[in-house]
């Protein structure tokens, strides 16, 4: 099996502080981290090699230090890695093109494994996007992967109901974190990573040169919560009804 | 030297992190209360690794830095410090004498062991009568022909109830003082090995301190580490090494402490708003953290030392000494920021405070740490 994982430098976005006077989120000097459920994409293509052999590239499109990421995939197990340099403020269109040319610039791939989506915007689009691109079937929010030879069984997590689909090869296949619990890289193969081939490329070498995003960032801004300070001191039982009337007029409880 | 990690470094101490907060934290509080060695998380650690970081390559081991090395004890330790101190004397303590010392059978023979966690490493130096007179020690070892066979109690042994190598140290010519001492390897199935008594602490639950005792323990004459009284030499230049173990055990607890105090004072509300508002609470988390970061610094510039080569007798008494008055005092103000509550043990700030005590005391207290800086200034 030819497995490219598609992974998201991301803030650690549990680190995001609100600046209360600009109600900006503060940015800076947060750590960068794998976007959690490209971990778990990591951990399926793992699974798939051991169980039917083949090669794993974990692919990313980020800025030069997602080097460091595509580094920590080489060490969980992939083979090799592309680190493809993104132009600023690369919208999902311009990333999931980008990947893409990038698994067509690979060759054979049977499988593209991405996370259901990042942890921090939450968009779910680029895997999607990138079979559309690429003009292949696809198999979206698997939370249990069956690989086979010929075929590949997902179960698919559609809120109210559960989806069991099969796909012949290639496919692009999108996990959610439930699917499994990503390993940690050993000492020895953290060692072992700096020698494992990391590509760049960049967006010239795909074709893409001077593409620009379509969508733009406007604004972000954080959701601040202050405490409100009511204190009910009256009798008990009165305090209780008015509390539940307050929560209820404040859309706490509907 | 380079402040800044490298990028393998940060990968480490990453990895290290997230398996000490998923697996190692998580458990902390429980296994202190009821004395549980940590053996669960000692074979996850052997698995990544952790367990062979100073040993060769060659032997099955990591053949980490020192500057790397330091970062993962302390990073084991943020997350609770019985398992950080059994990390650092089973790498330092143990595994180091025989890397230093011992001869390729030796060699071998035991570091694969250590490395895989199959077994984990003790030091057996201490004694009731010869703590930090390592010189006073009764233990003795008589060659008898293939075999020595040793005899006499060790004492405050960390992890002596589950290890199963133990570098032991016995008297093998009472004339010649400390030059009359020699280091042995044992393993715990030795003929007349005992565990003794398990000590009741206030702190370090989770690892394990026990008398050994030796009663007429047959060691093969291969086990003899180094030379027939290399024993002191060998102590002493161990310890310097497990001094920068201890002291990043240190740092461990100091920044446990910190973190802690940061979130608590954000979310407990007093008087309308978080006490981080108020500057008799930011004073102490400052303060805090500028006690962590010069401790850090401390241990790193000892550890880079010892990578160079260097002798690092002072720079590891210092960095022990800072690290671990450090890791005390951050604790102590922890507890005054979380109030009645950090008196509980609903909260980990007691057990930070009860567990950076011993950082003063074992492989050298404060005062012999300052014996031996001044000893080398004072030359």
């Amino acid at each position: 099996m030819n497995i490219v994982v598609c992974a998201k430098q991301v803030v650690d976005v549990g680190e995001i502080k609100v600046n209360p006077s600009t109600n900006k989120p503060v940015l800076e000097g947060i750590p960068r981290k794998i976007s959690d459920i490209d971990k778990n994409a990591m951990e399926e293509a793992i699974r798939i090699k051991e169980k039917l052999g083949g090669k794993i590239t974990a692919m990313t499109v980020g800025p030069p230090d997602a080097r460091e990421r595509i580094k920590e995939l080489l060490a969980m197990g992939a083979d090799e890695g592309v680190l493809i340099e993104a132009p600023e403020n690369a919208d999902y269109h311009l990333v999931s093109r980008a990947l893409a040319r990038g698994i067509e610039k690979m060759g054979d791939v049977d499988i593209v494994l991405c996370g259901e989506a990042s942890i921090d915007m939450f968009s779910g689009q680029v895997g999607p996007r990138i079979a559309g691109h690429l003009r292949i079937p696809q198999l979206t929010y698997a939370f249990r992967l069956e690989a086979d030879e010929g075929k590949i069984r997902a179960d698919r997590n559609m809120g109210d109901t559960m989806v069991i689909s099969e796909s012949t090869y290639p496919v692009v296949v999108t996990v959610t974190k439930e699917i499994n619990e990503p390993r940690l890289p050993s000492l020895m193969q953290i060692l072992g990573s700096a020698n494992k081939p990391l590509n760049e490329w960049k967006m010239g070498d795909l074709g893409l040169e001077g593409e620009a995003p379509r969508v733009t960032e406007v604004d972000l801004s954080g959701v601040s919560m202050e405490r409100k300070n009511v204190i009910f001191k009256d009798d008990l039982d009165e305090a209780v009804n008015e509390l539940a009337d307050r929560l209820a007029k404040e859309g706490v409880t509907g | 030297m380079i402040l800044e990690l490298n990028e393998q470094q940060r990968m480490i101490r990453n990895m290290v992190r997230e398996f000490a907060e998923k697996d190692i934290k998580p458990r902390a509080a429980e296994l202190d209360e009821k004395n549980i060695f940590p053996w669960d998380s000692l074979k996850k650690m052997a698995q990544l690794g952790i367990l062979g970081a100073l040993i060769p390559q060659e032997y099955g081991g990591a053949g980490l830095d020192n500057v790397t090395y330091s970062m993962m004890v302390e990073e084991i330790s943020r997350a609770c410090a019985s398992t950080g101190v059994v990390t650092s004397v089973h790498n330092s303590l143990t595994a180091w004498p025989i890397i230093h010392y011992g001869n390729e059978d030796q060699k071998k023979k035991y570091l694969p062991i250590l490395a895989r966690g199959e077994k984990i490493g003790a030091f057996g130096g201490t004694e009731p009568n010869a703590g930090t007179d390592l010189g006073a020690m009764q233990t003795t070892a008589e060659l008898d022909g293939d075999n020595y066979i040793l005899n006499g109690t060790k004492t405050f042994i960390t992890s002596g109830p589950e290890a199963g190598i133990i570098i032991a140290f016995a008297v093998t010519n009472k004339e010649l003082g400390t030059k009359g001492i020699s280091a042995f390897i044992v393993e715990n199935d030795f003929e007349g090995y005992k565990i003794g008594g398990i000590f009741d602490k206030l702190g370090i639950n989770a690892s394990l301190q026990s008398e050994l005792i030796f009663e007429n323990m047959v060691v093969p004459k291969e086990n003899l580490l180094g030379k027939e009284g290399e024993g002191y030499k060998i102590a002493l230049s161990t310890l310097d090494g497990g001094r920068i173990g201890i002291a990043a055990q240190a740092v461990g607890i100091a920044q446990a402490a910190l973190d802690e105090s940061i979130e608590y004072s954000k979310n407990r509300q007093q008087f309308g708003r978080p006490i981080a508002k108020f500057q008799a609470i930011q004073w102490m988390i400052a303060e805090m953290a500028t006690k962590v970061e010069a401790a850090r610094f401390l241990v790193r510039y000892a550890a880079y030392q010892k990578d160079q080569g260097n002798r690092i007798s002072k720079e590891a008494a210092m960095a022990k000494l800072f690290a671990s008055e450090a890791a005390s005092w951050c604790a102590d103000r922890a507890i005054q920021i979380f109030g009645g509550y950090g008196y509980t043990k609903e909260y980990p700030v007691e057990r930070l405070y009860r567990d950076a005590r011993i950082t003063q005391i074992y492989e050298g207290t404060s005062e012999v740490m300052k014996m031996v800086i001044a000893g080398s200034l004072l030359r």
